[in-house]
């Protein structure tokens, strides 16, 4: 079948989708969308949490025929999303078509210069620059998951309780951190939010 | 100006520090890369008409293969390729330690989830489709599923044939390997022990879990080799695996480090990389495969559950008068790397304690079990659980406070090892649990408040169902000791290639190193050396490949000691062709460059005294200086197969948690508020990923202690729960603050004085937490995990 959404604000039409196929299934492998993970693709990690018309869901539990005509935001486009989120269509991010990585580009990757500043000219959402400088990413597999989460939280609740974060996060796993600097990421992110207002 | 010769450059006159170098916290180059999902994570690799790869696993645990019927899945559309054992090309078997191990079970299968067949087709839901049309037909054997099982007189082999090393020493075929410790006269000190105590404990299969599945893509290339493109913990130790089963010498078999999604352990043995390149080869197309969840349960080594028999005596006045104990652990089907856990297990099981007289046994088993392996804390993990659990019994026999009593046994610098090796680095124990108890206890009862309970704070969170009339509060105490590299005379040592070049007019440095940057932030520690030893801002990290050295295993809290020692030594001898540089062209304007020490900071190369004599773009100009070098710990020793003496480990890593819990005894529910940590790290690298090591490594602690179990059926040895949705992790709910003292007293013997991090942190948060349950219930609690069961009596 045909599906026909938008992902990170560009309209995208995906051909010969098995009926059985996941969001996530057609983002990493059809649109070539890597940045939602695939760790369990049962629901149960968060890794592949994406924005569906603005809620957070896993992309791994959502066929893909159920996105028709809807709108997708992954973390390929949250800096884009984030800084556009008083418009009712945020976009633009991957216009070029250059989002996600080729095995070119894969076997390309060094990491240049000085340390946490490779991503110059990158622009981040607050929530990714506060999840980089907290060290709240190691292996960062289920980082693209909690941003997409951390970033829906703040979002509706700019100052969260420590209790709230706990909740909100409750759906993404991560193995490698133990969540304190994740913790430390989202109150970073809100602290700054709150100082920009 | 950069390119003269003629004279001393009139801009340089003072030296300044490079920043970013050892010490400082700095964030990791990957991190943009990985928050925005550009990082190339193995499973994210894609190439032009590439096919996907399934495996078929074994539904069964024992059985002999009768026959294997592909006709069916070959018959499908868009299916490529069905292969059975075979078809492979070479060698059958592989294996870290002793190649034991089919890449597809051939004869017999030994346990659940052993791979059979593979399928490549054009679409993953194909492949798993045509797997699942291949008919087996089984011939059911007798499961050995525990010690009683594996070691009668007439059990059935594990594996018949043994022609590995160890076979010859151990008691029974079925027994991988046995060592033992004698030290001292155990019996004869037993008689000077005012209370002997003994226990029992039962350690559960533990999951590395990593998130990112065993995934990865391998291109068949034009001259009949390989790329592949895999994440994994050690390359080369994979290509010594690969390259005999692929029928390739080792250089048509490339393999480039795929981003990597955690290890833990998990990913010391081959996964898919065998099973992938053999279709590959066979396709003639590149073929990627990605275990799912399901899969990857079936598809890496676990954390060797065990069982520990325990004995210690103590004197009325708090000492430690002997030591007897008996640990047996599961490796499963295969042996991996079972005999370096025995290894571990044996000579660590004392723990940080200082007892003369003691007598050790330590095995490991074969038996149709999922296959055990490396784990993170490997083999000193369960050794901690059971020795804690001790100290706890022997205070309150000795109506003793629990940590006065630990401080008062306490190993230090200079305590002699059962082994016979003497501790010859700070060993600072009795500190570490001081740090931990004079810490502040969080607030009790931080649910209640005037309006009521906030559920969330609760046990069970907002799932419970009462208001916190039955929750209680425990404190509980442990400290652990993990060797740190490997062990037993093992030669081990990493290699890095260093480059310094001018670009765009700067002096940067290129770091290539075969190291598996698997999460512990191990690239960023090797720009800091970089820039520390050159004193240059700009460092570039290659990927990892094998078209460098080995570095080793990302793995046993080695990484920084011994690539990081790499890196250190490559670059002093940079320094060294640098300066010579500097001196041919510059050495007859400044006396400094025949008298002084010089040192290369901010760009330039400096005196001790701060002056600068040049910078580093104009000693250079087109040159670049590349150096490959080696670097080896001093060596170890096998440990003596009777006696277990021998000076069998490189460092020692320490770390002490304090947990405070509170348990619904109603529910049987627990929450842990805080577990608190204070750990030696030698020197830290880079303090904030250090942190984020200890926080991690603790929280895998507590995972063990309260959720987290490979459930295997003893009567079928299939495993029951292998599925995020069965296989419980902490979440963010589970997981307390994470509060971390680091103390940093060098090791003399190990570069800047680091010692390994990663590990020491996983080894007492298990046992802080049961002792904290324990203290809070009074139950008696030898089994890890505690479920809601144990507690409520149900």
């Amino acid at each position: 079948m045909r599906v026909n959404f938008t992902v990170n604000g560009r309209p995208q039409e995906a051909d010969d989708v098995w009926e059985g196929e996941s969001l996530l299934y057609v983002l990493r492998e059809r649109m070539g969308l890597p940045g939602s993970k695939n760790a369990c693709e049962q629901g149960e990690c968060g890794s592949c949490t994406v924005r569906l018309d603005g809620v957070p869901v896993c992309s791994c539990l959502v066929a893909a025929g159920q996105v028709e005509g809807r709108e997708v935001t992954t973390v390929e486009g949250l800096a884009d999303y984030a800084k556009h989120r008083q418009s009712a269509h945020p976009g633009g991010g991957c216009a070029s078509g250059a989002c996600g990585t080729s095995l070119q580009d894969a076997q390309q990757w060094t990491a240049k210069g000085q340390d946490g500043q490779t991503g110059e000219g990158t622009e981040l959402s607050p929530i990714q620059q506060a999840f980089i400088d907290a060290g709240a990413v190691q292996c960062g597999f289920c980082t693209p998951g909690l941003l997409v989460a951390a970033d829906e939280l703040l979002e509706r609740n700019d100052q969260p309780s420590d209790a709230d974060i706990r909740e909100a996060l409750s759906g993404n796993l991560c193995r490698c951190t133990g969540y304190e600097k994740i913790l430390d990421a989202v109150r970073l992110a809100a602290a700054r939010q709150g100082e920009a207002v | 100006m950069a390119g003269t010769t003629t004279g001393i450059p009139a801009n340089v006159t003072q030296g300044s520090k490079t920043k970013g170098g050892v010490g400082e916290s700095m964030l990791r180059p990957d991190g943009t890369l990985k928050v925005t999902g550009e990082f190339a994570y193995s499973s994210d690799m894609w190439h032009e008409e590439m096919l996907w790869g399934q495996a078929l696993r074994s539904t069964v645990a024992h059985a002999e293969i009768v026959s294997i019927d592909t006709s069916e899945a070959l018959a499908m559309s868009g299916v490529y390729a069905v292969l059975t054992a075979d078809d492979l090309p070479a060698a059958k078997n592989y294996g870290m330690e002793y190649q034991d191990t089919p890449v597809l079970a051939y004869g017999k299968v030994r346990h659940h989830g052993e791979p059979i067949a593979l399928v490549a087709a054009d679409h993953p839901e194909t492949a798993r489709r045509a797997a699942a049309k291949i008919k087996i037909e089984y011939r059911e054997l007798p499961v050995i599923t525990d010690e009683a099982s594996a070691t009668a007189p007439d059990a059935v082999l594990v594996h018949e044939n043994r022609g590995d090393h160890h076979a010859g020493h151990v008691p029974h075929p079925n027994i991988v390997h046995r060592q033992p410790i004698i030290r001292g006269d155990a019996a004869e000190a037993a008689k000077k022990a005012d209370v002997i105590v003994k226990g029992e404990y039962t350690f559960g299969m533990q999951d590395q879990a990593f998130l990112g599945p065993e995934s990865g893509l391998a291109v068949p290339a034009e001259d009949g080799g390989v790329d592949l493109y895999v994440a994994t913990q050690w390359l080369h130790s994979d290509l010594k695996q690969i390259a005999p089963c692929l029928g390739l010498p080792e250089e048509k078999v490339r393999m480039t480090m795929a981003g990597v999604g955690g290890a833990f352990g998990g990913r010391e043995d081959i996964s898919m990389q065998i099973l992938a390149s053999v279709l590959a080869l066979r396709t003639g197309k590149p073929v990627k495969m990605v275990y799912n969840r399901y899969e990857s349960f079936f598809g890496h080594v676990h954390r060797h559950p065990a069982k520990l028999y325990y004995e210690h005596g103590a004197t009325r006045d708090g000492k430690l008068t002997h030591m007897k104990c008996k640990i047996v652990l599961d490796g499963g089907a295969y042996m991996s790397s079972t005999p370096s856990v025995v290894g571990n297990a044996s000579s660590l099981s004392v723990g940080p304690y200082v007892i003369d007289d003691v007598e050790i046994e330590a095995i490991g088993l074969y038996t149709n079990n999922p296959p055990c392996g490396a784990m993170r804390g490997f083999g000193a993990v369960q050794a901690c659980f059971a020795y804690e659990a001790q100290m706890d019994k022997v205070a309150a026999e000795l109506g003793m406070d629990p940590v006065e009593f630990r401080q008062k046994n306490a190993m230090e610098q200079g305590t002699i090892m059962p082994t016979g090796q003497p501790v010859d680095s700070p060993a600072p124990v009795a500190e570490l649990l001081r740090r931990v108890k004079a810490r502040p206890m969080p607030p009790e009862r931080q649910w209640e408040s005037s309006e009521g309970a906030d559920v969330r704070a609760l046990p069970g969170g907002l799932s419970n169902t009462t208001h916190g009339e039955g929750v209680v509060r425990g404190v509980g105490y442990a400290v652990g000791i993990k060797n740190v590299g490997f062990s037993e005379g093992f030669d081990d040592y990493s290699t890095a290639k260093i480059r310094i070049e001018v670009i765009n007019g700067e002096a940067v440095a290129t770091v290539h190193t075969a190291a598996a940057e698997v999460g512990q932030g191990g690239v960023t520690i090797h720009a800091q050396i970089a820039r520390t030893e050159l004193g240059v801002q700009q460092v570039t990290i290659a990927p990892a490949d094998t078209q460098v050295g080995s570095a080793g295993s990302t793995s046993a809290g080695r990484q920084t000691y011994m690539t990081g020692g790499a890196i250190k030594n490559s670059c002093e001898i940079v320094r060294e062709k640098v300066l010579e540089i500097g001196r041919r062209k510059f050495g007859s304007y400044h006396p400094a460059w025949a008298s002084a020490e010089l040192l290369l900071e901010g760009g330039k190369v400096v005196t001790d005294g701060g002056e600068a004599l040049a910078s580093l773009v104009d000693v250079l100009e087109d040159e670049a200086v590349e150096v490959e070098e080696e670097f080896r710990h001093r060596p170890t020793q096998a440990f003596d197969l009777r006696t277990g003496q021998g000076n069998g480990h490189v460092q020692y890593a320490f770390a002490a948690h304090r947990a405070v819990v509170e348990v619904d005894t109603e529910l049987g529910l627990v929450k842990v508020i805080e577990l608190a940590c204070a750990q030696d790290v030698g020197k830290a690298v880079n303090p904030l990923s250090v942190i984020g090591q200890i926080q991690g490594g603790t929280t895998q602690g507590l995972g063990v202690a309260v959720m987290e179990e490979i459930i295997v059926d003893p009567k079928t040895a299939k495993v029951k729960n292998p599925s995020f949705t069965d296989y419980l992790l902490p979440t963010i709910l589970d997981t307390p603050t994470i509060p971390v003292d680091y103390l940093e007293l060098a090791d003399p013997h190990a570069p800047y004085g680091v010692r390994g991090i990663g590990e020491a942190p996983t080894l007492s948060s298990t046992p802080a937490v049961l002792a904290a349950i324990r203290a809070a219930t009074g139950l008696e609690l030898n089994k890890t995990p505690v479920r809601p069961e144990h507690l409520t009596g149900t």
